[in-house]
């Protein structure tokens, strides 16, 4: 595949797409700004036409691996198919279009929408209260971890300075503590992926303001010591997060809330089908036990007894920790997840965490009979799992990161690489339940094919991908010879 | 089973690989009192996706119908058609962070194409690839500030009174719990200005950044270049919340006073975003380039393959949570992809004069709307400052019956200051292209009546 210049380099003075703005204004009409407050020079966008922006960027888009192209396993993304559906009702005129401040009188098919998702939320996760305003993964543990401090500092228990992390746990979590202005201390997990509960238990005490864990864990295996995790931590008077990145292994069969969480986000991006983007958007919704209730970010959508709906917001709920964007989160995500929602049904929901553990059982099942490694072997695997290449990478010289570009000129998109990092070289692949029997398989087919070629030709896995747009890229240089706008 | 493809036929072959009876086997692992079975009551009865929309378009149709002239933060804008038809293409649509390189060319040259797009748009040297929203940027842009303010020792940012207050609230919920402070600067109640002599009281303290909003949220034009020097003279870092379609015709902040801002943030939205209920949306973030370092978020360079051929990748991860954990520049793992990528072809569309046009005619029409509805007795322009498309309007009844009657005759005719400002009487009004003269005609007949 040729390069593709960049929209700059397509642009002609004096060209532009005609029909898209309105006409040039004479300049008296601009007269009440004041000459010194204008632009001197206008900016330097490009000058191109319509069909030539169409058609750079849908050459652009051709350049990408994507679900609707690809197998996409990634682990702890939940990388299932997202729903045609859901996009075109949450891009129907009277909602995108509805302006986030407008009076309650015009707004409430969209409360009703949000209403009726906090209450879906609320009963598949079991917890007592739900608010949809965080905009990611990350800025809902934000907002949990904000509630649990604005807990402590409402009783007055000012001695709890650390969150407890288990050590395979997302980089967001540690990052996210330190946003909430708390010491981090991390927990060794055990040889079977399981936390080591003697070392939590020693590391609990007066200090300790809560714990943050993913379960099942980023270890793709259920942590089997919940309850008594849950024990140590709230009698040393910590409270217990929830990271709902694998909220999908067990969605309909566990709830957060029966397990002893006080406070959980979920990635509806991932459990609940929104797309992915490129990235983002997200969306983070937060749930919270009894006792985390009025510290709920803002706002929330709540009903009058006249069947009504409204907003909630800080003038009622004035001990809440507050708002996170400057209106109510990612509204158009939290559409789609609806239709989600209304769409799976109580049926549905349970079968996501049913036939994603299927999925992945299956997979790492055919995989360890191809002959990769798995890290846990002992365990059932949850939604997810992981395969070691340690071995490959010490007797053939072939890392887990060149056997994931082979993958891509498999047309198999990689699973996610080196996370966690306690396991070397490793893969966490997560197959999700939207994928077929036939696609799994096929997956299985490229890494025995590949796992072949590390044996008789380990060039041809060490020097890819060959079939990308791009080889291997200089990171390196990327980094130190920083290249970051273009220069006409 | 909605999106699920397994026959029976599959399931069993599949549990025979896996040497297990049942799907339920396979949650061996999970202490039995806690399954959830039967928990789930409360959930409705799955539907077919013709069922769903059919309820969804009932719900939308509720919120339709009504003439809005409400900005504050968020604005009617023409988005052509080709914006969200690419952008939702599954090949942007269902793509995940391109931690692949080689498989996201797309997605990375994009970005890399919009960080160039919004430093021409504000003058700043470098940009990140988008943050949440306007509002959560400038809490990552305070706190930023604090680290790349090399000077000042101080956990404190000045913050003018007149920027808008949501931004306020959200930056305070975000950066209190590290011990930050705003302070907040009052502004002229004569011309809903920031001016020189509400900061001078702070002359000589420690602050790590002065905040300036341009326009701020009277839809006044600040003095940007004596506010800026005055920051730079008194130790502070420059950090500008500025309105991207304002761009195109008014200063910007790499252009302010001496030496141009430092941190520059803003809300994306007006750039190929529907308001869509406040989101998603996207945050956009540049700054200067001695300060990248200190920048939140993901950051794509352009660099070479291992065949010497351009190719573009994330870079700077040291910065990121994935790589320092506790000790990243902040918890953010994600941009707003698909809005930023609506914006990048929103702006390429545009272009300089497109987008100028745009801004022109937001102008235009808010001085025409002022008025026409300052033309009705006892309704004032609240302030003198020169404004770009938002005005303040007393009125002489208080805002919040006016806007309700407003509303039941289907104008939305603004955001009521009461509650913020103490305000009573005074309401934000916004006019953009989309508005016609029919529309801002609607406005004034309506006013009229309920004020009458």
């Amino acid at each position: 595949m040729s390069e593709t210049q960049l929209i700059f380099q397509l642009s002609h003075p004096g060209r532009s797409a005609t029909s898209q703005a309105p006409k040039a204004l004479s300049d008296d009409k601009l007269s009440a700004i004041p000459a010194h407050l204008r632009r001197k020079q206008k900016p330097g966008l490009p000058e191109v036409s319509e069909m030539q922006v169409v058609r750079h960027y849908t050459n652009l888009s051709s350049k990408n691996f994507a679900i609707d192209k690809q197998f996409y396993p990634l682990g702890s993304c939940t990388m299932k198919y997202n729903p045609r559906g859901a996009n075109r009702a949450a891009m129907l005129p009277g909602f995108l279009n509805r302006h986030p401040l407008a009076p309650e009188s015009h707004s409430q098919g969209f409360l009703s929408c949000m209403f009726e998702l906090q209450n879906f939320l609320k009963e598949v996760t079991g917890m007592k209260g739900v608010s949809l305003a965080p905009m990611a993964g990350a800025q809902g543990e934000f907002a949990g971890v904000a509630m649990i401090r604005a807990y402590h500092d409402a009783r007055g228990d000012e001695g709890r300075t650390e969150i407890l992390i288990p050590e395979a746990a997302h980089g967001t979590n540690p990052a996210t503590a330190v946003m909430c202005g708390y010491k981090v201390r991390e927990v060794p997990v055990g040889k079977d992926g399981d936390v080591d509960l003697e070392a939590l238990k020693a590391a609990c005490g007066p200090q300790t303001a809560g714990l943050m864990m993913t379960n099942p864990s980023t270890c793709g295996v259920f942590e089997r010591q919940i309850e008594a995790i849950s024990k140590a931590v709230h009698e040393a008077g910590g409270l217990l997060y929830y990271d709902g990145a694998n909220l999908n292994a067990i969605l309909g069969k566990v709830r957060p809330g029966d397990m002893g969480f006080d406070v959980i986000h979920m990635n509806l991006h991932k459990t609940f089908a929104t797309p992915h983007g490129g990235g983002g958007p997200g969306a983070g919704p937060v749930g919270v036990s009894e006792r985390l209730l009025p510290y709920l970010p803002a706002p929330m959508a709540g009903q009058r007894d006249d069947g009504s709906y409204h907003w909630i917001d800080t003038d009622t709920l004035d001990t809440s920790i507050g708002h996170l964007s400057a209106f109510m989160g990612n509204a158009g995500v939290l559409l789609r997840a609806y239709f989600y929602a209304r769409s799976l049904g109580r049926e549905g929901m349970i079968r996501v965490g049913e036939f994603s553990t299927l999925a992945a059982n299956y997979l790492l099942k055919r995989l360890e009979a191809v002959g990769c490694t798995a890290a846990y072997p002992d365990r059932r695997a949850s939604h997810e799992f992981i395969l070691t290449f340690a071995k490959e990478a010490k007797e053939l010289g072939v890392t887990a990161m060149d056997i994931a570009k082979r993958l891509l000129d498999y047309n198999q998109h990689a699973p996610t690489t080196y996370f966690p990092l306690l396991v070397p070289e490793c893969f966490l692949i997560e197959p999700t339940e939207t994928e077929s029997k036939e696609a799994l398989d096929a997956f299985v087919d490229a890494m025995a094919a590949i796992l072949e070629e590390a044996r008789t030709e380990p060039d041809r896995v060490k020097e890819a991908p060959f079939t990308q747009p791009v080889r291997r890229l200089d990171d390196v240089k990327a980094a130190r010879e920083l290249d970051l706008t273009w220069t006409d | 089973m909605p999106y699920i493809p397994h026959t029976p036929d599959d399931v069993r072959a599949m549990l025979d690989a896996i040497g297990a009876d049942s799907i339920e086997d396979l949650f061996d692992e999970i202490p039995a009192h806690l399954k959830a079975a039967g928990k789930l009551d409360a959930l409705p009865d799955g539907l077919s996706e013709m069922e769903v929309t059919r309820l969804m378009n009932e719900r939308a149709a509720m919120d339709a119908g009504a003439v809005s002239f409400i900005g504050a933060g968020a604005y009617q804008h023409h988005i052509p058609a080709a914006v969200w038809e690419i952008a939702t293409r599954g090949e942007f649509y269902t793509a995940y962070t391109p931690y692949q390189a080689e498989a996201s060319q797309g997605t990375l040259q994009v970005i890399y194409e919009f960080q160039t797009l919004m430093t021409r748009l504000t003058a700043m040297d470098v940009s990140n690839a988008s943050v949440y929203d306007g509002a959560s940027g400038l809490a990552e842009a305070v706190l930023m500030s604090l680290r790349a303010n090399r000077k000042s020792k101080s956990r404190k940012v000045l913050v003018p009174a007149a920027l808008n207050p949501r931004y306020t609230s959200a930056t305070k919920a975000i950066v209190e719990n590290q011990d930050v402070a705003l302070e907040t600067v009052p502004f002229c109640q004569e011309k809903g200005q920031t001016l020189i002599d509400a900061l001078k009281p702070h002359e000589g303290e420690d602050f790590a950044a002065l905040v300036i909003s341009q326009p701020n949220y009277f839809g006044s034009l600040e003095e940007v270049d004596a506010l800026t020097d005055w920051a730079h003279a008194n130790g502070m870092l420059v950090i500008a919340v500025v309105n991207p379609t304002a761009m195109a015709l008014i200063t910007p902040p790499g252009e302010w006073g001496e030496q141009g801002a430092d941190i520059v943030v803003g809300e994306g939205q007006p750039l190929g975003v529907p308001l869509s209920s406040g989101g998603p949306y996207f945050g956009f973030m540049c700054c200067k380039q001695k300060h990248v370092r200190q920048m939140p978020g993901r950051i794509i360079g352009r660099t070479v393959d291992m065949e010497g051929k351009q190719g573009f990748t994330l870079t700077l991860q040291a910065r990121e949570q994935h790589i320092r954990r506790s000790k990243a520049t902040s918890n953010i793992c994600t941009n707003q992809g698909l809005a930023m990528t609506a914006a990048t072809i929103y702006t390429s569309l545009l272009g300089p004069d497109g987008l100028t046009n745009v801004a022109a005619h937001c102008h235009a029409n808010t001085q025409a709307l002022a008025d026409k509805l300052t033309a009705i007795d006892g309704v004032e322009r609240a302030f003198t400052a020169p404004t770009f498309h938002e005005v303040v309007l007393t009125l002489p009844k208080p805002a919040d019956e006016v806007l309700a009657a407003l509303a039941e005759k289907d104008v939305l005719g603004g955001v009521s200051l009461a509650k913020d400002y103490g305000m009573s009487n005074a309401i934000l009004v916004n006019a953009t292209e989309v508005h016609s003269e029919g529309d801002l005609d609607l406005f004034a007949v309506a006013l009229k009546e309920v004020l009458a």
